[in-house]
C-alpha cells in the first residue's frame, strides 16, 4: 500500500467525493471531516515512511497512460514537494472543519474533496501533463466555490480568475508540448516526463523562449507583478474557505513549478533573467505592501501582505543557491500556515459582523481577548518575528540573494519593515483603544469549531519557527541535488558562476580538513 | 467500330462499393415498406436506420482489416479509393450518424419524424458523405457532395419552423453557390491536366513543374471558396450560426459534425499535394483562412445570447482550429485532425443533445429564442445531474483537461509545434483560452445564478427518453474517460493515415 501511496492520496478525496453526494445533507460535515483527517494521516504516513537522507524523488509510480505520445501516469515525492503535499491535506482538514454554515453545505464540501485531489495531483505528478492536467483542473473546483459563495462581485472574480490562469497555462503548454518535442529531436522518444526532461542540455537561446513560456504560466499563478490584478478581487469575493485554500496552497503552485521546472531544465536562463525577475519580485513586495496600507478592509491588507511575502519567495528561489531555494520552500510552507490561518480569522470576524472594514472595529482585544492573541501571534508570524516559522523562511531566503546583490536584498529588507508598519497600524485599529461601536461591545469570543483550526495553526508556526529542522533537512537535501543538477546543466560560464557548485565545495571542506589535521 | 467493352467483374472490386450501397438499401427498404404500409410508427424507422448502420459499421471493420494487410484498395474501373483516409471518416461519419439517429425518439412529436422520408433522406445522405471520401475523383466527389447536400437542406426545412425555412434556403442558396464554385474549380483542374483523378492531377503538374501556376491559383481560389463554405470557415460561415439556429439542435449537433469531416477529407486530398509542392499562396492563404477562423468566430461567440448560436460559433472556431491541421500537413497533423473529430464528435454531440431535450414547443413570454443564457439560470438548483453533465461539455469544449477535447486540442497544438509553426501553436493556444469565455458564461449562469422565476427545472429534460438520455451518456461517459482510449486510438489513426500516404 505504502508504494502507492501517492495515488491512494490523489484518488481516495475525489472517490469520497463522488460517494459524498449519497451522504444525507446533515451529515456531510462530519463525513468531509472523516475523509479529510484520513487523507491527512496518510499525508502523516507518507511522510514516516519518507527517507530523509535520500535527495532523489520516492514513492514513484509509473503507469503508460498514452505510450505512442510519450505520456505516462508518473508520481514521485521529494522533501521539496512533500510538505507541500502535507500542508494541503492539513489545511483540507482544518477548513473543512472549521467550515462556518454555509448553504449548499454538501456542494461545499464534495468541492473541497475535489479540490483536495487536484491539488496532490499537482504536487506529486512528475509527468508534464499530468501535472498539467491537475494544474488546470484546480481552477474548477475554485472557480466554482468563489462563484457561487462569493460576495456581490463573484462572477466577475471567478471568471476573471479562471481566464487569466487558464490563458497563462496554455501558453505553457505550448512551452511544455517545444519542450518535448526538442526532446523528440534529441533522442527520438516522445516524453514528457520531467525526470527526463532534466537531463536534456538546451542551447541557451531555446532556453530564453521556453523559460517565458513557462513564466507566463507560472507567474499568473503565484501571481507575480504586474499579473497579480485578479487575486486581489478572488480574495475579495471568496468565501473563507476559499480564500484560505487559495492563499496557502493554491498560490504555491506557482513558486513549486518554477523550482520543478524552470530552475532545472533551463538554468542559463534562470540565471539570464535572474535580475529582471528579482526586480519584479521586489517591486511586487515593496508595491504591494504599500498598497496594503492604504486598504481600509481588512481581508485586502491580509491579502495584499499575502501578495507582497510571495515576492519574498520569488526572491528565494531566483537566488539559485541552496540556502535561497531552501528558505523559499520553507517560506511556502510558513506563508501557507500564516496566511491561511490570517483568512480564516478575519473569516472569523466577518462571520460575526458581516463586515470586513476595519473603521467598524476597534478596541476588540477587550472584547475577544483570544481572538486578539491568536491574530496577533499570527500577523507577528506574518511581519516575520524571529521565533516563528516566517522568520526563518524570510532570513533564509534573504540571505541567499545576499550572495546575488546586495542592493537589492537590502530593498527587499525594507519591505519587511514597511510590512510591520501596516500590519501593527492595522492591528491597533482594529483591536486597540476604546470598543467605539455599540454592535461591537457584546461580540462572543472564539468557539470551539474556531479554535479546532487555530490551534494547531498557532502551535505549528511557533514550533516550526523555534525548531525548524525535522523539515528544512529534507528540504536541503533535496534542493542541494537540484542546485547541483543546475550547476552541471550549465552552459554559460555567467551561470557556472552564479550557481554554486556544491561538490567542490565539499571536496575544499575536505581538503581545509585534512590542512587543519 | 468499337470493340466490345469486356470487363471482368473480379477487376471491378466491387468490395469497395458495399459501405455506400448498404444505406442506400436501407433508404429504398423504408421507402418501400411506407409504399406497402403507411402511417407506421417513427420508432420504426429509427430501428431500421441503425440496423443499416450496425451493417454499414461491420462492413467498414472489415474494409480497415482489409486495408491494414493489403494497403490501399481501389475499384469500380479506379474511382473508388478506399485508404486510411477513407476508412476513418466513414467510421466517424457512420458512428456518428448512429449517435444521432436515436435523437429522433423524442417525448414530445415533431413534425419531421413522421415521414418515413426523413429517415430515407437522411440514409441517402449517409452514402453521400461516404462516396464523398472514398474516392478521389473530383466528378465522384461533386456527386456525392451534391446527393449529401440536397437530402440535409431538405431534412433541415422538415423541422416545420420559419426559422427552419429560412435556415434551409438559406442553405440551399450559399450549397448551391459552393457547388457552382466546386465546379468551375474542378473544370480548371481538368483543363490544366486532363484530369479528375487528384494524384492525375498532381502527377501532371509536378511533371510539368508547375509552369500554369496562374491557372492552378485560379483553380485553388475556386476550391477554396468551395470547401470555405462547406466547412464554414470565415468569411464563408454566414450562413452557419442561421442554419444552425433553425435547424433541430439535434441536426445542428449533426451538421457541426459528419458535413465537415467528409469536407475536410477532400480538402485534404487536394490542398496538401499543393501546399507540399511548394505553392507558397496557399499556404499564405490557409494560415490566414485559420487564423481568421478561430479568432473571429470566437469574438463572435463572445456576444452571443443565445447557446444555440454560441455553439453554431464555437463549431466555426473549432472548424478553423482543425484547419490548421491541413496547413501544417505532417502525418501527426493528419492524425490530429482525426483525433481531433473523433473527440469533438462526442462532445459536440452532447452538448448538442443537452439542448435537444430541453427542446420547448411553446416559448414562455420573456423568452426571445429557444435557448437563451436565461434559461439556464441557476439549473444546479433545479436539476443538477443535467447541469453537471451540461457543465462537463462545456468545460470539455473549452479544452479543460482531462476532458475528450483536451486530448485533441493537445495532439494538434503539438503537430504544430513539430510542423515548425510556432506562431501558429501559440495563436491557437491563445484561441483556447478567449473560447473559455463564452463556454464559461454558460457554466456560470447554470452554477452561479438564481433560476429564472417560474421555472421549475422540468424545462431541461421536457424531452427526454430513455433513448436521448442514454445518448447524452455515452457522449459524457466517452468525454471523461477519453484519456483510457486515447492511445489505442491514437495508435490507429496513426497507422492508417500513415499508410494512406498522408
Amino acid at each position: 500500500m505504502i508504494d502507492h501511496i501517492l495515488s491512494i492520496l490523489i484518488f481516495f478525496p475525489a472517490l469520497a467525493a463522488m460517494l459524498g453526494f449519497i451522504i444525507h445533507k446533515d451529515s456531510i460535515r462530519a463525513y468531509g471531516v472523516a475523509v479529510a483527517t484520513i487523507e491527512f494521516a496518510l499525508s502523516l504516513w507518507l511522510w514516516f515512511a519518507f527517507d530523509s537522507n535520500a535527495s532523489g524523488m520516492q514513492f514513484m509510480e509509473q503507469l503508460p497512460l498514452v505510450p505512442a505520445f510519450g505520456i505516462n501516469y508518473i508520481l514521485g515525492v521529494d522533501g521539496i514537494s512533500l510538505f507541500i503535499i502535507i500542508l494541503a491535506s492539513f489545511f483540507t482538514m482544518i477548513g473543512i472543519a472549521s467550515l462556518t454554515d454555509t448553504k449548499n453545505e454538501k456542494n461545499m464540501i464534495v468541492t473541497l474533496l475535489f479540490l483536495q485531489m487536484t491539488m496532490a495531483g499537482v504536487f506529486s505528478a512528475l509527468d508534464a501533463i499530468v501535472f498539467y492536467v491537475f494544474w488546470e483542473l484546480s481552477l474548477v473546483p475554485m472557480l466554482y466555490i468563489i462563484g457561487a459563495w462569493g460576495g456581490p462581485l463573484r462572477i466577475y472574480a471567478s471568471v476573471k480568475f479562471f481566464l487569466y490562469t487558464f490563458a497563462g497555462s496554455l501558453v505553457m503548454l505550448v512551452g511544455m508540448l517545444f519542450m518535448a518535442y526538442l526532446y523528440y529531436q534529441a533522442t527520438g522518444a516522445w516524453s514528457f516526463s520531467i525526470l527526463e526532461w532534466y537531463r536534456l542540455i538546451l542551447p541557451e537561446s531555446f532556453q530564453l523562449w521556453l523559460f517565458v513560456a513557462f513564466f507566463i504560466g507560472f507567474a499568473i499563478k503565484v501571481p507575480m507583478f504586474p499579473f497579480h490584478t485578479w487575486l486581489p478581487y478572488a480574495h475579495g469575493q471568496a468565501p473563507t474557505i476559499g480564500s484560505v485554500i487559495l492563499a496557502a496552497i493554491l498560490l504555491k503552485m506557482g513558486t513549486y513549478a518554477f523550482i520543478r521546472f524552470s530552475l532545472p531544465m533551463f538554468p542559463d536562463a534562470s540565471v539570464f533573467f535572474m535580475f529582471p525577475i528579482a526586480v519584479l519580485a521586489i517591486i511586487m513586495v515593496i508595491y504591494t505592501a504599500m498598497v496594503a496600507y492604504a486598504q481600509e478592509d481588512i481581508k485586502q491588507v491580509v491579502a495584499y501582505s499575502s501578495v507582497s511575502h510571495m515576492g519574498i519567495i520569488i526572491l528565494g528561489t531566483f537566488a539559485l543557491n541552496v540556502e535561497g531555494i531552501s528558505g523559499s520552500i520553507f517560506l511556502m510552507i510558513g506563508h501557507g500556515l500564516v496566511s491561511g490561518a490570517l483568512f480564516l480569522l478575519v473569516g472569523v470576524i466577518y462571520d460575526r459582523r458581516h463586515t470586513k472594514m476595519m473603521s467598524e472595529f476597534g478596541g476588540l482585544a477587550h472584547v475577544m481577548p483570544r481572538y486578539a492573541t491568536i491574530f496577533g501571534l499570527m500577523l507577528m508570524a506574518s511581519v516575520g518575528l524571529p521565533l516563528t516559522v516566517n522568520f526563518v523562511g524570510e532570513f533564509l531566503s534573504l540571505l541567499g540573494f545576499y550572495k546575488q546583490s546586495h542592493i537589492l536584498t537590502l530593498l527587499a529588507g525594507t519591505a519587511i519593515i514597511v510590512g510591520a508598519i501596516y500590519m501593527l497600524a492595522a492591528y491597533k485599529k482594529m483591536f486597540f483603544g476604546t470598543v467605539t461601536n455599540e454592535k461591537n461591545a457584546n461580540l462572543k469570543d472564539v468557539n470551539r469549531r474556531e479554535l479546532l483550526a487555530l490551534i494547531p495553526l498557532s502551535i505549528i508556526t511557533i514550533w516550526l519557527g523555534i525548531y525548524p529542522k525535522p523539515v528544512l533537512d529534507p528540504i536541503n537535501n533535496s534542493v542541494e541535488s537540484i542546485v547541483q543538477l543546475m550547476h552541471d546543466k550549465s552552459t554559460t560560464s555567467e551561470a557556472k558562476s552564479r550557481i554554486p557548485n556544491l561538490v567542490k565545495n565539499v571536496e575544499t571542506a575536505k581538503t581545509s580538513e585534512q590542512g587543519a589535521h | 467500330m468499337i470493340e466490345p467493352v469486356n470487363v471482368s467483374l473480379e477487376s471491378l472490386n466491387l468490395m469497395t462499393l458495399s459501405p455506400m450501397l448498404i444505406p442506400i438499401i436501407g433508404a429504398l427498404l423504408i421507402l418501400v415498406i411506407d409504399i406497402i404500409k403507411g402511417g407506421l410508427d417513427k420508432t420504426l424507422y429509427v430501428v431500421i436506420s441503425l440496423l443499416f448502420l450496425l451493417i454499414d459499421f461491420s462492413v467498414l471493420i472489415d474494409s480497415a482489416g482489409i486495408f491494414s494487410q493489403d494497403g490501399i484498395m481501389m475499384g469500380v474501373f479506379n474511382v473508388m479509393l478506399i485508404d486510411g483516409l477513407a476508412i476513418l471518416s466513414q467510421f466517424i461519419i457512420v458512428v456518428a450518424s448512429m449517435l444521432f439517429i436515436p435523437l429522433a425518439l423524442t417525448h414530445k412529436r415533431f413534425h419531421e419524424f413522421s415521414y418515413p422520408e426523413f429517415f430515407a433522406l437522411f440514409l441517402f445522405m449517409i452514402s453521400g458523405f461516404q462516396f464523398m471520401v472514398a474516392t478521389d475523383n473530383l466528378i465522384l466527389v461533386f456527386v456525392g457532395l451534391e446527393t449529401s447536400s440536397l437530402a440535409l437542406y431538405t431534412l433541415v426545412a422538415m423541422h416545420n419552423r420559419d426559422k427552419s425555412f429560412e435556415a434551409a434556403v438559406k442553405y440551399f442558396t450559399m450549397g448551391a453557390l459552393a457547388a457552382g464554385f466546386y465546379s468551375f474549380g474542378a473544370m480548371v483542374f481538368y483543363a490544366l491536366t486532363g484530369s479528375v483523378e487528384i494524384n492525375q492531377i498532381a502527377a501532371v503538374l509536378a511533371a510539368n513543374k508547375y509552369v500554369d501556376i496562374g491557372y492552378v491559383l485560379v483553380g485553388v481560389v475556386f476550391m477554396l471558396a468551395s470547401f470555405g463554405f462547406k466547412l464554414s470557415l470565415v468569411p464563408f460561415h454566414t450562413w452557419a450560426p442561421d442554419v444552425y439556429e433553425g435547424a433541430s439542435a439535434s441536426m445542428a449537433g449533426f451538421m457541426s459534425i459528419v458535413p465537415k469531416i467528409a469536407a475536410f477529407v477532400v480538402a485534404m486530398r487536394l490542398f496538401e499535394f499543393l501546399i507540399h509542392s511548394g505553392v507558397i499562396w496557399l499556404e499564405v492563404v490557409l494560415y490566414a483562412f485559420v487564423v481568421i477562423t478561430m479568432t473571429a468566430a470566437n469574438i463572435w461567440a463572445l456576444v452571443q445570447t443565445d447557446v444555440k448560436r454560441m455553439l453554431a460559433y464555437s463549431s466555426v472556431s473549432h472548424a478553423g482550429f482543425v484547419m490548421a491541421a491541413i496547413l501544417i500537413g505532417t502525418t501527426q497533423s493528419n492524425s490530429a485532425l482525426f483525433l481531433y473529430w473523433v473527440l469533438f464528435s462526442f462532445t459536440n454531440l452532447g452538448s448538442f443533445s443537452m439542448l435537444w431535450i430541453s427542446r420547448q414547443k411553446h416559448l414562455p413570454e420573456h423568452q426571445r429564442t429557444d435557448h437563451t443564457y436565461d434559461k439556464f439560470a441557476g439549473m444546479v438548483q433545479t436539476s443538477p445531474v443535467a447541469a453537471s453533465i451540461m457543465g462537463l461539455f462545456m468545460l470539455s469544449l473549452a479544452g479543460v483537461p482531462p476532458f475528450a477535447l483536451f486530448w485533441g486540442k493537445l495532439y494538434m497544438i503539438s503537430s504544430a509545434v513539430t510542423g515548425g509553426y510556432t506562431v501558429l501553436a501559440l495563436i491557437m493556444a491563445l484561441n483556447s483560452a478567449i473560447a473559455g469565455y463564452y463556454y464559461l458564461k454558460l457554466i456560470v449562469y447554470m452554477f452561479m445564478k438564481e433560476p429564472v422565476m417560474g421555472n421549475d427545472g422540468h424545462v431541461y429534460v421536457s424531452n427526454a427518453t430513455i433513448a436521448l438520455k442514454s445518448i447524452i451518456g455515452f457522449a459524457a461517459i466517452g468525454t471523461i474517460f477519453a484519456f483510457i482510449a486515447l492511445n489505442p486510438l491514437l495508435e490507429l489513426i496513426t497507422a492508417f493515415v500513415y499508410n494512406s500516404g498522408y
